[in-house]
C-alpha cells in the first residue's frame, strides 16, 4: 500500500559512506526492538536503524534520505503512546538515542540547553542543586526523552499551573529533510519574524528533526502540599474541581480517578485510597509557604463543601508520594487487572464531564468493555482506560471502536481528541472528525513548506483527504456516524 | 448574530484572492504605526465583534477578533479573572485580534507568559478566503500543527483572525510594588537572582535608577516577600506599571526613535547611544537613540537577541525595517509558510518583511 520503493543496498551504501560513519542496524534480529514505541498495537519493522552522533551526520543522513526519496521516522525513547514513533517497512528508523548529552545549564539565565536524548527527568536531576527544575512532567518522565516531548507537545499532571512543552522551551535545533540546520526561537523571550517554535512543537515529526532543545527552568516551589478527598458521586467530584477554580486558586495539580480505577491503583499500590468512593480527587498546593497554608485551608473547606465524605492532607513529604503513587501507577495498576489496556487521551470542556462519563459508561456496555477513568480533572483532560485481551479475537478492534468512539464525543462536545498524547497513527482517523478538509489541506500545505515530498514520518498525525473518505464511509456502512460528511463546527 | 460579519468578510478576501489584490487588516486601527507601512485595501474586522463564550470556572473565553480588549477585560474583571499577559492596548479601540496578530504583552509577560501562550484556539480566513478553525477552547490540545499559536506575532500575514479563545487566570489576590535605588548594571543581576527564587514577582522594571519589583499572590506571600527583598513600597504602583505597559511614562514622551530590545534576561548593559528603560527583568528593553539601525541590530544580535523599531518619524520608518532582518534560511521558510496560507500574497504585504 506504501507508495515508497526503497533500494535497499543502495541506501545502505550510501549510508556506509558518511565519514565517521554512524552506527547502522541491519540485521532483522537488530530491527525487530524498534518495531513499535509505547503503543504496541501497531508494529512494523524499518528497512534500516540509524543511530548518529553528531549533527553532521544527522544532516547527512537526511540528505541521503531526500536524494533516494526515503521515509524517516525519529525517535527518542519511544515512550509515545499514540505510534508517533512507528516506524515505517520502506524507511529508516532514526534513533537519537547516542544524542543524551546536556550540553549546557546557565543558571543565571535559568535555562539547560540539551540533547534530544536526553530524558526529561534528568534534566531536573541534573539542576536540582541549583534550587531549579524542568516543569512538564508526564507521566512517563523517567524514560521519554526531551526531543519526544517537544515533538508531542508533552504536557504532565502539572500543566494546569505550569503549562505544556510550548511554554517551557526557548529555542531548538532543527535538521530539515534538506539537511539544513536551522536555529528557532532564542535565548531571549521571543524571536524575530514567525512563532518556528510553536508551529514546530507538537509537529509530531513532520517537519523536522530535532538535534537541540534549550529549556528554560523554573525555582524550585518553596513548599507543596497535596489533599486527597472522596466523594459517592463523580459529579460532585466534578463540580468541586469547578469550585476550587472558581475561588481564584490554580492548583499545581488535580487529578480525578473514578471507582474503578481507585480500586485497581490500590490493590496494586496500596496508597491508602478509600476503595468504596465513587471518585476521589488529589489537589496539589505549591507555591510560597505563606502562599500553599492559605490555599490549603481554603481547598480544605471548598471539598467539605462540596461534600467531600472524607479530606486528607498529607502529613510529610512521604504520605505524600504515597498519594501520588497510586494516580500514577493507575496505568500498572490496570494493566495488571487485564491482559491489555487501550489509553484514551480526549480532553473535554470540564462542563461537559457528567454527560461524557455517562456516555462512556454507555458505550462501555454497549461495546462489552470495562474502562477505569482517571483524569487530569483541572485541565479536562481524560484518561479512559479500556480493559480488554488482545487474546481473544476481536477484542482489539472492539477496544479501538470504543475508544474511537470517546474521541468524537469528546470533538462532540467542544473537546479535543488528544490532550497530550497525539495523533500519530492512532488517532490518524478521529483527525477526520476533528477538522474538515479545507483545515486538513491547510495541514498539508504546512507540511509541504517543509518537507514537499512527504519524507519525515509519513501516513501519520494529518490524514490524507482520501483516507478520511474511506473513514466516513466505512462508518456509515455500519450505520455509526449519523453525519457522512466530515463537518465539524 | 447581527455582529457576526464573517460572510462579509469572507466576500471580500475571496473577491481580493480572485484579483490578487492586497489588504490591509485594521481591527481598531490602533497600531496602524507597528511594523512596516501598511497597504492595500482596508479589511476592517471591527465590526466583527462581541464574546461567543466565557466559561469562567472552565478558565476559557472566546470572542471575535473586532472585541475590544477594554470590554474583554472588564467582563473577565467582573468574575475576578484576567488576561494574566497584560497587553497593552496602545489606544482605546484596540482590539483582540490585532493584540493577538502583534503578540503584545506587558511587564507580566516573563513570569506568567505571552499572548502567544495564552491562546487556546482561533478561526481564520486564509489567503484564499476559507474559514479555518485550529485549536480550541480546551488547555490541552495537541490535535494538528499548532497553527493557533503560530498567528500570534504574524501581524496578520497568515490569515485574518475571526475569533480567538484565549485562557484567562483568577486576579490575584493581592499585589504591592517595591521601589529600590540600584544602577542599571545592579538591577539587572538582581532580577535575574530573583527569578530563581520562589518568589511571587509578576513584573520588574528598571527607570531612571530605580528598579520597580510588583509581587502578586496571596496576601501572606506577598507580605513574606516583601519582607524579604526590601525597598519601599510604592503609592498606587498599578498606576506605574498601567503608563509603563502603554508607554505613558515621561520616558516615551519623545519624538526620538524608540526601539523594543528582546535580550537574554542576564545580558549586561549594552553600549549603545541613547536612553534604555528595562523590563520583563532584562529581557525587554527600550532604547531611545537616534543612532543609526545597523550598530544598535549588530549589537543586540551579537547579544543572543533582536530589535524592532518600534515607534520612529515616517522618514525614518521608510528607510528602516521594523523588525530583524531574518536568515536567508528563516527567510526561505517565512516565503514558504506565507505560499501555504496566503499564495497569492493579498494579507498585509510586507507589513512583517518585505516580500512576505
Amino acid at each position: 500500500m506504501s507508495s515508497f520503493n526503497t533500494n535497499r543496498a543502495l541506501l545502505l551504501a550510501a549510508l556506509q559512506d558518511i565519514q565517521p560513519q554512524p552506527l547502522i542496524l541491519n540485521q532483522p534480529e537488530q530491527l525487530k526492538p524498534y518495531e513499535c514505541d509505547g503503543l504496541s498495537a501497531y508494529r512494523s519493522v524499518p528497512l534500516l536503524v540509524v543511530l548518529p552522533e553528531t549533527v553532521e551526520q544527522v544532516q547527512a543522513i537526511l540528505k541521503i534520505c531526500q536524494a533516494q526519496r526515503v521515509p524517516v521516522v525519529a525517535r527518542g525513547a519511544g515512550t509515545g503512546l499514540s505510534g508517533g514513533a512507528l516506524p515505517h517497512e520502506q524507511g529508516v528508523l532514526l534513533s537519537l538515542a547516542k544524542f543524551n548529552k546536556i550540553l549546557d545549564i546557565n543558571p543565571e539565565r535559568r535555562t539547560a540547553t540539551v540533547q534530544p536524548g536526553v530524558r526529561n527527568l534528568s534534566i531536573t536531576q541534573a539542576v536540582d542543586h541549583l534550587g531549579l527544575y524542568y516543569a512538564p512532567d508526564p507521566s512517563s518522565q523517567i524514560a521519554c526523552t526531551i526531543g519526544g516531548n517537544v515533538a508531542e507537545n508533552s504536557g504532565g499532571v502539572h500543566c494546569l499551573k505550569y503549562g505544556l512543552t510550548v511554554h517551557n522551551i526557548l529555542q531548538i535545533k532543527i535538521v530539515t529533510i534538506d539537511g539544513e540546520l536551522l536555529t528557532i526561537g532564542g535565548h531571549s523571550l521571543d524571536s524575530a519574524g514567525y512563532d518556528l517554535l510553536a508551529l514546530l512543537t507538537g509537529s509530531e515529526g513532520l517537519l523536522g528533526v530535532i538535534v537541540e532543545v534549550t529549556v528554560k527552568l523554573l525555582p524550585k516551589p518553596e513548599r507543596v502540599q497535596v489533599l486527597l478527598a472522596a466523594f459517592d458521586d463523580v459529579i460532585k467530584a466534578g463540580a468541586a474541581v469547578g469550585a476550587i477554580i472558581s475561588d481564584g486558586i490554580i492548583p499545581a495539580g488535580l487529578e480525578m480517578m473514578d471507582g474503578f480505577a481507585i480500586k485497581a491503583a490500590e490493590e496494586f499500590a496500596h496508597a491508602g485510597y478509600p476503595t468504596d468512593a465513587a471518585a476521589i480527587l488529589l489537589c496539589e498546593l505549591d507555591g510560597t509557604n505563606a502562599e500553599v497554608a492559605e490555599q490549603l485551608s481554603r481547598v480544605h473547606d471548598i471539598l467539605l463543601h462540596s461534600e467531600a465524605t472524607e479530606v486528607r492532607t498529607a502529613k510529610d513529604a512521604q504520605e505524600r508520594a504515597t498519594f501520588w503513587k497510586g494516580r500514577k501507577s493507575a496505568f500498572p495498576a490496570v494493566g495488571r487487572i487485564s491482559p491489555d489496556y487501550y489509553c484514551m487521551d480526549g480532553t473535554i470542556p470540564r462542563k461537559h464531564l457528567p454527560k461524557v462519563l455517562h456516555a462512556i459508561n454507555q458505550l462501555s456496555e454497549q461495546f462489552g468493555l470495562a474502562v477505569a477513568n482517571v483524569f487530569h480533572a483541572g485541565d479536562g483532560n481524560l484518561h479512559p482506560l479500556i480493559l480488554f485481551d488482545a487474546n481473544k479475537t476481536g477484542e482489539l478492534e472492539r477496544a479501538e471502536a470504543f475508544g474511537g468512539k470517546i474521541l468524537e464525543l469528546c470533538v462532540e462536545v467542544g473537546g479535543t481528541i488528544t490532550g497530550e498524547h497525539g495523533v500519530g497513527m492512532e488517532k490518524i482517523n478521529q483527525m477526520c472528525v476533528q477538522f474538515n478538509s479545507l483545515e486538513l489541506t491547510q495541514f498539508h500545505a504546512v507540511k509541504a513548506a517543509f518537507d514537499p515530498q512527504g519524507l519525515l514520518n509519513p501516513e501519520k498525525a494529518v490524514p490524507t483527504l482520501h483516507r478520511c473518505a474511506e473513514f466516513g464511509a466505512m462508518h456509515v456502512h455500519h450505520g455509526q456516524l449519523s453525519h457522512p460528511e466530515l463537518e465539524r463546527f | 448574530m447581527e455582529h457576526d460579519h464573517s460572510q462579509r468578510l469572507q466576500e471580500q478576501v475571496l473577491a481580493a484572492y480572485k484579483l490578487g489584490k492586497p489588504l490591509a487588516i485594521q481591527g481598531g486601527n490602533s497600531k496602524a504605526w507597528y511594523g512596516n507601512e501598511p497597504q492595500g485595501e482596508i479589511l476592517s474586522i471591527a465590526e466583527h465583534h462581541g464574546i461567543i463564550n466565557y466559561e469562567p470556572t472552565e478558565l476559557v473565553i472566546t470572542a471575535r477578533a473586532g472585541t475590544r480588549l477594554s470590554v474583554i477585560e472588564t467582563l473577565l474583571a467582573e468574575h475576578n479573572q484576567c488576561l494574566a499577559f497584560e497587553p497593552p492596548h496602545f489606544g482605546e479601540t484596540a482590539t483582540l485580534g490585532g493584540t493577538i496578530a502583534c503578540n503584545f504583552s506587558g511587564p507580566a509577560r516573563p513570569y506568567l507568559g505571552s499572548a502567544r501562550d495564552f491562546v487556546l484556539g482561533c478561526q481564520i480566513l486564509n489567503g484564499k478566503g476559507e474559514i479555518l478553525n485550529f485549536g480550541g477552547q480546551v488547555m490541552k490540545n495537541v490535535a494538528g500543527y499548532d497553527v493557533s499559536r503560530l498567528m500570534a506575532g504574524a501581524l496578520g500575514t497568515l490569515g485574518a483572525l475571526l475569533t480567538i479563545s484565549l485562557h484567562v487566570l483568577p486576579k490575584p489576590e493581592a499585589e504591592l510594588t517595591l521601589v529600590k535605588n540600584v544602577d542599571a548594571a545592579g538591577a539587572i543581576q538582581q532580577a535575574n537572582a530573583h527569578a530563581r527564587l520562589p518568589l511571587p514577582i509578576s513584573a520588574s522594571a528598571y527607570v531612571d535608577g530605580l528598579t520597580y519589583i510588583r509581587l502578586s499572590g496571596t496576601e501572606g506571600s506577598v507580605k513574606q516577600a516583601a519582607a524579604y527583598l526590601g525597598g519601599e513600597p510604592l503609592a498606587n504602583g498599578e498606576l506605574f506599571w498601567h503608563k509603563l505597559r502603554e508607554q505613558q511614562l515621561r520616558f516615551f514622551q519623545t519624538d526620538q526613535n524608540l526601539w523594543r530590545l528582546s535580550l537574554p534576561a542576564d545580558t549586561p548593559v549594552l553600549d549603545l547611544a541613547g536612553t534604555t528603560l528595562y523590563d520583563w527583568g532584562g529581557a525587554q528593553r527600550w532604547l531611545l537613540s537616534d543612532s543609526e539601525a545597523t550598530p544598535i541590530r549588530d549589537a543586540v544580535s551579537q547579544a543572543g537577541g533582536h530589535t524592532t523599531l518600534f515607534r520612529a518619524q515616517p522618514s525614518i520608518r521608510r528607510h528602516n525595517a521594523a523588525f530583524q532582518p531574518l536568515s536567508e534560511a528563516m527567510l526561505r521558510y517565512h516565503r514558504q509558510l506565507k505560499q501555504a496560507f496566503d499564495p497569492k500574497g493579498i494579507f498585509n504585504p510586507n507589513r512583517l518583511y518585505a516580500g512576505l
